[in-house]
């Protein structure tokens, strides 16, 4: 008996032990920066060790950027090459040296071959050229409408791609089944697993399709002192969906609550740093652009990149940000691709009924990707 | 012989085994043969059993039982029957209550029909152990503090599983069953109505909880620290003078003037205990039912003092914006 109590003890000291490695848990000290009142608890907090060095890490990746070569006044690049739909005024020379940074940014070990036929540039039968020309037009759409939240600095294809052909951090619509449940048993109102989007937390395991696309109201907090008669405020299952948001913004951002809030009273602008501005600006944005570039493309993706509601992979907050509150620590990269400043209030690029038509009559599709595996 | 003198101590408390006082007939048996247990003696009395469970103990059992397996059941149906995700994912699985849309009617019993079931059971479940602590203080001729402690607590979720969702009108305002969810609810009802903080009555609760502990640690410091001159032995202590238990109370009355007796200092610690789930029910079934954000009412009320704003405007709330947000 006594024996085995030493035993049991010993497991249970040996198991805390593993807990306290293999946590995830950041040792102290964390920096704390007082950024609001006295006594309000507005503090950033961040770990000395950690922020710095991923952010570090990320600008030691950012391939070299060839200056713009000078416009000489020849020929542009619609007069010589066919089917561009987006950058035909661009010189020649302005034209390849986008090009050749899209390569870069993008498909740095596929090269061209990703999204061109290498025989016939100007087909339209490979999808990811389609997926291209719709999120240069994306690109444009936000260095020309929404210098509200990436300022001057705006965002080249490089903010979110980093090197890799589908941005490491995206979000599926969740399969609707989480929601409605099936059989007799074991609904669980779409949340209750420990998901990475919402940091690991049981709340809604993917708020996104609701806020950050189809524009559901994320304002939950109850703003007048007495209920009001005859009015049904948020419920506690819309509330918990926005909690999941604010999660995934802190988590994306690697901020605190106190980056944007007042936690007092966290539906206060009043009383909340400037920040939140920016940041109601990003959930605009990423509303907008889920809804006019990121679905739309959907319907070109192969099964390969298709979620389970048949819709591809779409944006949120940690697509750009990707754990640093400004990205890549406020880079400027657009200086050299002024053509990526695309003209004010285009909403959608050219993703017409015909280019999905013309894309999905192309005999050659699948055949082109593996010959350019080859090459 | 080995005397408790220490915060571990080294005495043993058991005697020969005892089968207790006969019971009444028509009663069911004592349960369980007793046996001596040393590492139950380190902690309390040596000897485990028998127990009296009776009839209500016996269907609160069932009750709770059946409450149990349908939130067990209805967590692995959550992960496809797959028991290595049932183990892992085990402290974020819950029974959720139904969805708002179902409001206070009988919903689908895949979409809230489980939980109301399982929040039956487990209510009957608790009323009847709470009529089982009654019926047994009742026995023993006891008093029944005990029980109306329970009920207490059993006070705090009802207002929280049903007095409050049915005064809302809508069980989705209920709390799930589940270990992290229902954490996260805890934190999503406060922020919904405008931070629990500002609620008079979550500041009581928690002054009551914390000053339970202050008094718990107080009393057991107080009666270990005169254990030495077998202050432990309180009853036979309370009214001498010269006791050790007297000689703690000493203590107490000069360092801070005022000492509790051997009898008041249980009242106190029993109202303060009480009065967490008492005060706590009572801020929970005002939240959303009378007030809407607590934050504002408690400015309004001079709660707080107010702080400089930081000049910073609602973008929604601004012309040319055109977001609904």
């Amino acid at each position: 008996m006594r024996i085995l109590a030493w035993v049991i003890g010993s497991i249970a000291v040996i198991l805390t032990g593993f807990m306290m490695l293999t946590a995830g848990w950041e040792r102290p000290p964390i920096d704390a920066e007082q950024s609001g009142f006295r006594g309000t608890g507005m503090v950033d907090v961040s770990n000395p060790r950690v922020a710095p060095q991923r952010l570090q890490a990320q600008l030691d990746r950012v391939p070299v950027s060839a200056p713009l070569p000078p416009d000489t006044g020849g020929p542009t690049a619609g007069e010589i090459y066919q089917n561009v739909q987006l950058l035909g005024d661009l010189s020649i020379a302005e034209f390849n040296h986008l090009m050749q940074a899209m390569t870069d940014w993008v498909s740095p070990e596929e090269g061209c071959g990703y999204c061109h036929q290498l025989n016939n540039l100007a087909d339209d039968s490979v999808y990811t050229k389609i997926v291209s020309r719709q999120m240069i037009a994306m690109t444009q759409a936000i260095n020309a409408d929404w210098d509200t939240h990436v300022g001057e600095t705006g965002v080249t294809c490089y903010t979110c791609h980093r090197g890799e052909n589908v941005p490491q951090y995206t979000w599926f619509n969740a399969d609707p089944e989480i929601h409605t449940g099936s059989g007799m048993a074991g609904w669980r109102a779409g949340q209750n697993r420990a998901s990475p989007q919402v940091g690991l937390t049981s709340l809604p395991e993917e708020p996104f399709s609701d806020l950050l696309e189809a524009g559901e109201q994320i304002r939950v907090t109850g703003r007048t002192v007495l209920p009001s008669r005859g009015v049904i405020g948020s419920s506690i299952q819309d509330t918990e969906k926005t909690y999941a948001l604010m999660i995934h913004m802190s988590t994306a951002l690697n901020v605190n609550c106190t980056y944007c809030h007042n936690s007092r009273d966290f539906g206060s602008w009043d009383h909340s740093p400037v920040q939140r501005v920016n940041a109601w600006h990003g959930i605009q944005m990423t509303q907008t652009l889920n809804v006019e570039h990121v679905t739309p493309v959907s319907s070109v993706l192969p099964p390969d990149r298709i979620g389970p509601t048949g819709e591809g992979q779409k944006i949120n907050c940690e697509t750009c940000h990707q754990g640093v509150n400004k990205p890549l620590g406020g880079l400027a990269m657009l200086e050299n691709y002024p053509s990526l400043v695309g003209p004010s209030g285009r909403s959608t690029a050219s993703l017409t009924d015909e280019d999905v038509a013309a894309f999905a009559s192309a005999e050659v599709g699948e055949d082109v990707e593996e010959e350019v595996v080859e090459l | 012989m080995v005397e408790n003198t220490n915060i571990f101590t080294r005495a043993q408390v058991h005697g020969p085994i005892d089968y207790g006082a006969p019971l009444p007939r028509g009663s069911y048996p004592r349960i369980g043969k007793p046996f001596l247990s040393y590492w139950m003696g380190k902690i309390g009395d040596a000897q485990i059993g028998p127990i009296y469970l009776g009839t209500y103990g016996f269907v609160s059992l069932v009750f709770g039982f059946i409450a149990f397996q349908i939130i067990g059941l209805n967590m692995w149906a959550s992960v496809g029957w797959d028991p290595v995700e049932f183990a892992r994912q085990l402290p974020w699985l819950a029974l959720e209550p139904p969805p708002p849309e179902y409001g206070l009617s009988l919903p689908p019993l895949n979409q809230g029909g489980w939980w109301i079931m399982a929040g039956f059971f487990l209510t009957a479940s608790l009323f009847l152990w709470w009529v089982r602590m009654y019926k047994r203080a009742r026995a023993l001729g006891l008093g029944t503090h005990v029980a109306w402690a329970f009920a207490a607590a059993i006070w705090l979720y009802l207002v929280l599983g049903f007095i409050r969702p049915v005064a809302m009108g809508s069980w989705s305002e209920a709390v799930p069953f589940g270990i992290f969810p229902h954490l996260d609810w805890t934190a999503a009802f406060s922020i919904r109505y405008g931070n629990l903080f500002y609620n008079p009555f979550h500041m009581l609760s928690i002054a009551f909880l914390y000053g339970s502990v202050l008094l718990f640690a107080m009393h057991g410091g107080t009666v270990l620290a005169t254990s030495r001159f077998g202050a432990e032995r309180e009853i036979e202590q309370a009214i001498d003078r010269g006791t050790g238990y007297e000689r703690g109370a000493l203590f107490w009355r000069w360092t801070m003037g005022f000492c509790a007796n051997a009898e008041s200092i249980h009242r106190w610690a029993w109202w303060f205990a009480v009065l967490v789930p008492l005060t706590g029910g009572i801020g929970i079934l005002l939240t959303g039912t009378v007030v809407e954000n607590w934050y504002l009412w408690g400015m309004q009320h001079g709660l707080v003092p107010a702080y400089p704003e930081t000049g910073v405007v609602d973008p929604a709330a601004m012309p040319m914006s055109g977001g609904g947000q």
